[in-house]
């Protein structure tokens, strides 16, 4: 039986991670090479890597980031941020990236879905869809970080981009994101049930019981950033607290 | 001791910088080829696999691989194929119903039913029949929306389940397929990589006999 992935999520700006890490016995915390070793040691499935830089430079930084951890870490790495093109998701690849998401770049032109698939595989293409609930009463896909309310419809979104050849969902509520209040089950709910891909879920994870309801909500993924970072819970504990309501774990 | 080269192969369709940072870290020397005599004859050779059957095999095609590639795997020279490399083996896939696989094996590749979410992503559990010797129990890395369904007389497997049962690795003296990915599978897929090294490595030691 397949497991549930538990990604450990690293915000990189110019090749430092950003949020604040507290963790013992790391030389430099703020390293992403020595940060996704760490996670692998603990037992992570999967590191996920999120660019957030703003400026050209930091984005030179960003394939020297993915190459040093990819010297550190036998496990599967997805990296996002600033991916507009096919010729940057390809570069990624080439530096040691097993999956690339793309995001804001896909809302303003699909295309870039099918000529990522169709180049590299769907198991490459990962879409990120931020949405956040509407005032009319569906989930709305935001982008450039939140700023921008795109009015298209998530569900629908999510419905397209796997006709176009996704072949997973990193699906993020902005709404619960920083929050700590739990995952948005209605929102996991409601893109599991229009498409038959894998569902990641991120966005308001501060405790086990907030993964096993997004995991009987039908996500297939669990990605979190500061219940890691924090020291609150290594992977490893999380797992086996996890793995002890139920769940299937790789332990 | 030297660190021994081992030959990548790139059929143009392949991410293989994963496949390469696992090598390093095993201490080997990978290096990439596309040439057909270095296919034949090089002592280590991995073939990966990411993409369409169809653009894999086009790509062999070109590079003039095809020949080469299926004349080592006859002969059992120690080579590692993944994923779409190992499905690259059989005769036929749903994948591209117009094209030809290497057919070494008279199998079919079949696309996961619809009750599992496809691409299967993520660890599934594998468990290797005894007479395995390369292939080890435990949780290994899938990204596969295609499976070989039964096991292939004359070689040793390991089986998973995803929808049903399906062919996770199999191997045959020194040539060992893997449907998940090794250099991505932690801890456990460096050591089933390190045991077809090994093994690899006493194939050549006894003058190229497959053990």
């Amino acid at each position: 039986m397949l497991t549930t992935r538990i990604i450990p999520c690293l915000d990189v700006r110019d090749g430092r991670v950003v949020k604040g890490v507290k963790f013992q016995g790391l030389r430099d915390a703020g390293s992403p090479s020595e940060l996704a070793a760490e996670y692998e040691l603990q037992g992570a499935d999967e590191i996920a890597i999120l660019d957030v830089s703003a400026t050209i430079e930091g984005r030179g930084a960003q394939l020297a980031t993915v190459r040093a951890v990819r010297a550190q870490v036998a496990l599967p790495l997805t990296i996002g941020g600033g991916v507009h093109d096919i010729s940057r998701a390809e570069s990624l690849l080439e530096a040691g990236a097993d999956k690339v998401s793309i995001n804001t770049a896909a809302v303003e032109r699909a295309d870039l879905i099918d000529e990522m698939s169709s180049r590299f595989g769907c198991q490459c293409t990962v879409l990120a869809i931020d949405a956040a609930r509407n005032a009319k009463g569906f989930f709305e896909v935001v982008t450039r970080s939140g700023s921008v309310r795109t009015g298209i419809d998530a569900v629908a979104w999510a419905r397209e981009a796997a006709q176009r050849g996704a072949g997973e969902i990193l699906l993020t509520s902005w709404d619960r994101d920083g929050t700590r209040a739990g995952y948005d089950l209605e929102l996991i709910r409601a893109i599991v049930g229009a498409v038959k891909l894998p569902i990641i879920a991120s966005g308001g994870a501060a405790n086990a019981d907030h993964m096993v309801m997004a995991v009987r909500a039908g996500a297939s993924a669990l990605l979190a950033a500061s219940i890691f970072h924090f020291g609150e819970y290594s992977v490893a504990t999380l797992k086996q607290e996890l793995a002890t309501k139920g769940m299937e774990m790789r332990i | 001791m030297a660190r021994s080269d081992v030959y990548i192969v790139r059929t143009g369709t392949a991410n293989v910088a994963s496949v390469a940072a696992a090598m390093t870290r095993l201490n080997m020397n990978p290096c990439m080829t596309s040439d057909a005599s270095e296919v034949s004859t090089s002592p280590l050779l991995i073939l990966p696999g990411v993409g369409t059957l169809a653009a894999a095999m086009a790509g062999m095609r070109e590079r003039d691989l095809i020949v080469p590639l299926r004349d080592r795997l006859e002969k059992g020279m120690p080579t590692l194929a993944i994923c779409l490399g190992m499905q690259l083996f059989c005769e036929e896939s749903e994948e591209s119903p117009d094209v030809k696989g290497l057919g070494l094996i008279g199998s079919r590749i079949d696309r996961f039913p619809d009750e599992v979410r496809v691409p299967q992503l993520g660890w599934n559990r594998i468990d290797p029949d005894p007479s395995c010797r390369m292939l080890l129990p435990g949780h290994c890395y899938f990204a596969n929306s295609y499976r070989l369904q039964r096991p292939v007389a004359g070689w040793a497997t390991a089986m998973s389940d995803y929808g049903g049962p399906f062919v996770a690795g199999m191997e045959k003296g020194a040539v060992l397929a893997c449907q998940f990915h090794p250099e991505l599978s932690g801890e456990l897929g460096l050591r089933i990589i390190g045991r077809w090294l090994e093994l690899s490595m006493r194939y050549h030691a006894e003058g190229g006999i497959s053990c």
